[in-house]
């Protein structure tokens, strides 16, 4: 027995997942703008180069397009390239790639191929940077079939999830949310997987049902420690993969519980909360409800630089509280 | 290559370089292979008409000599990166027209199971990794697949087939970019048919020849006349040799000229019927590589009859074998989205 439980952050747990994969299969190697000497733009990739060497953890020019398809090229002829976008805002410069090619590229081919591709996108608000380094894009990958988009809320995952997205022979989308980078907690030694597809219950309770992704998952558990005072019971469900989706872990949640309340940093239309609201609709778990399903989103702005905007923009732990009161006590 | 005797050599010593390079044997078989590309578009686009295949298809009639001639010096392992108009590539690396024709009757013996089409159609087993519905979308994978061959040390080379058009998208230039930087063994083929579907090349393009794009990323920009099977393979081996020596990439310009309507929409208002007329009569890639290997003794006319009829041949049992094969299974719809975990 561990008499000290290992804490990492985030960050250190992620690069240690790749670290791991590349010592395990001399196929893994990381491509990514400044993830060399630089060490990332977050550090995750650190000083891996030094370790790694230069042919494994690739500079690339500034060329979003033009590396994602050399990434998804590398994944069909036996590679299994780890690409990282500095910012996943820059999704955008490689949607080509990613959306026409990484996601179809077997499918259209009649299952000729595999895509073994794993891309990283640090995400989210919360740093000061503005409107083009803030978003929060992953809804646009989870709505493509032949991605995998998966979003670690605790060290724990990031590394056993990234573990499982190197293992996985399809093109697997991770992001991470940047504020997450520097949050700590247990990472055990070694190789583990986290599955993809699978949620995971943050805290059971009987009142209502909070599922919330990413950087929520913990705001959520804060509110839900303030509302235990008053007497409200909440079950947390960190989501974990928008694709494929856990239907049933929410479903069983909500029929336990009857009440929904989605917490989500992406703008609230057509995101990932009118998803999990509408299986939840859709499935026996809808005769169990006793009071309307709730989404807390981001605001349908773009994300501005003043801090006190840039906080409002997101679901903050009051806003949390407050909708969580609400729905329990019935008010409308 | 062997197989020529010295006093063959002899004989073909003032010959253009394919002439010398590869024995009479092989060049038969690219006039086969060049009838072969030729009727099974012709054959493609009458099933098509008479309602037998669904949606578009991009012909590269008038095309031939270019993707015979990138391909001869290929060996089978090499890989390709193929465009919208991609049934000559596809068949010049080796595939079969039966599944070729099945993937066009959406069934499920054709080369991508009924799913792909002709505007996906690939052939992985023999270094086909696919046509691609995106102008410019193969040529960042082809780089990809370039760095997996020299991670990997496997001597593959890759070849990334475009057209004109895509020599402006953004892709192209990355591409390029990257595969010089990183000295991959890669050869990006422009084929260059003058228009990017209606768009002359004279009104999209900056430069006055696609090749000069080469100097941006300093690798050598060769133009041939694509329509001139000779010049295009003696590039594409130069290239070759220089890929594998692991000198880095090329950027070939092949210049020709497609005879049909960008696709089955197109009503040729860009182009006049003259235009058309005196490339079909004069430089067809076809009737100008068969009058050289006549010309050079390599065949007679009634060698050209015998290729003539067994690719005739070959496309009727082609037609019969898709229209004979089964049509996918409704229930199977959502096959292939992933790999099914063993």
């Amino acid at each position: 027995m561990d008499a000290v439980v290992r804490e990492l952050s985030y960050a250190q747990a992620i690069q240690e997942a790749m670290a791991i994969a590349m010592d395990m299969d001399e196929r893994v190697f990381l491509m990514g703008e400044d993830i060399g000497v630089y060490g990332g733009a977050f550090q995750v990739t650190g000083d891996l180069v030094e370790r790694y060497g230069s042919d494994r953890v690739i500079d690339t020019p500034i060329s979003e397009l033009g590396g994602a398809g050399v990434a998804v090229g590398a994944a069909v002829t036996g590679m299994r390239p780890i690409f990282e976008f500095q910012f996943s805002d820059f999704a955008t410069l490689g949607m080509e790639q990613i959306v026409n090619q990484a996601a179809k590229m077997r499918f259209m081919l009649g299952g000729e191929v595999s895509v073994p591709l794993v891309m990283r996108f640090p995400a989210g608000s919360g740093t000061g940077a503005a409107a083009q380094h803030s978003q929060s894009l992953e809804a646009w990958l989870g709505h493509v079939p032949g991605l995998k988009v998966i979003q670690p809320a605790t060290p724990h995952d990031a590394k056993g999830m990234l573990l499982a997205a190197v293992a996985d022979p399809d093109p697997v989308m991770i992001f991470e949310h940047k504020l997450l980078y520097k949050m700590k907690g247990h990472v055990p030694e070694g190789h583990y997987t986290v599955p993809i597809g699978k949620a995971e219950i943050r805290r059971e309770g009987r009142d209502l049902t909070i599922v919330a992704t990413s950087i929520m998952v913990q705001k959520a558990l804060d509110a839900a420690a303030v509302l235990e005072g008053e007497g409200i019971d909440i079950e947390v469900i960190d989501l974990r993969t928008i694709r494929p989706l856990d239907r049933q872990a929410v479903i069983d949640s909500v029929k336990k519980t009857s009440r929904l309340l989605c917490v989500y940093e992406a703008v609230k239309t057509l995101g990932i909360g009118a998803e999990v609201s509408a299986l939840v609709a859709e499935s026996e778990a809808f005769d169990y409800l006793d009071a309307p399903i709730v989404r807390l989103g981001g605001a349908e702005t773009p994300i501005p630089y003043n801090p006190d905007l840039e906080k409002a923009t997101v679901p903050q732990v009051p806003d949390i509280i407050t909708a969580a009161r609400d729905l329990v006590k019935g008010v409308r | 290559m062997a197989g020529a005797s010295k006093a063959v050599m002899d004989s073909r010593a003032n010959l253009p370089f394919v002439y010398r390079q590869y024995s009479p044997e092989q060049l038969r078989e690219v006039l086969h292979k060049m009838y072969l590309i030729r009727r099974f578009e012709e054959g493609a686009e009458e099933c098509y008409m008479r309602g037998l295949i669904h949606g578009t298809m991009h012909l590269s009639i008038g095309q031939e000599a270019s993707a015979m001639g990138i391909c001869m010096p290929l060996a089978e392992d090499d890989q390709i990166t193929s465009t919208h108009r991609g049934h000559g590539h596809c068949i010049a690396k080796g595939a079969e027209v039966s599944r070729m024709f099945a993937e066009f009757f959406g069934k499920t013996t054709g080369y991508c199971k009924g799913r792909g089409g002709s505007m996906h159609i690939a052939d992985v087993a023999k270094g086909n990794l696919g046509a691609n519905g995106i102008v410019a979308g193969g040529i960042p994978i082809a780089v990809g697949a370039a760095l997996s061959a020299k991670r990997m040390k496997t001597g593959k080379v890759v070849v990334s087939f475009f057209g004109d058009g895509a020599n402006n998208e953004g892709a192209f230039h990355e591409a390029l970019n990257m595969a010089a930087i990183w000295k991959l063994p890669v050869i990006f083929v422009c084929e260059n048919n003058g228009y990017g579907m209606s768009t002359s090349t004279a009104r999209s393009t900056a430069v006055k020849n696609i090749a000069e794009r080469a100097a941006a990323y300093s690798m050598p920009g060769v133009i041939v006349n694509g329509n001139i099977f000779s010049e295009v393979a003696e590039a594409s081996f130069k290239a070759v040799e220089r890929a594998r020596a692991g000198e880095g990439p090329t950027l070939i310009e092949s210049k020709t000229y497609r005879h049909r309507g960008h696709s089955k929409s197109d009503r040729n208002r860009y182009r006049t019927k003259e235009e058309i007329e005196d490339w079909m009569a004069n430089r067809d890639p076809i009737a100008l590589f068969e009058t050289e290997l006549r010309d050079f003794g390599f065949i007679d006319d009634q060698g050209i009859q015998a290729i003539r009829d067994a690719v005739a041949k070959e496309i009727a049992d082609g037609i019969e074998f898709a229209k004979a094969s089964p049509a996918p299974d409704i229930a199977a719809l959502a096959d292939y989205v992933y790999t099914e975990h063993a």
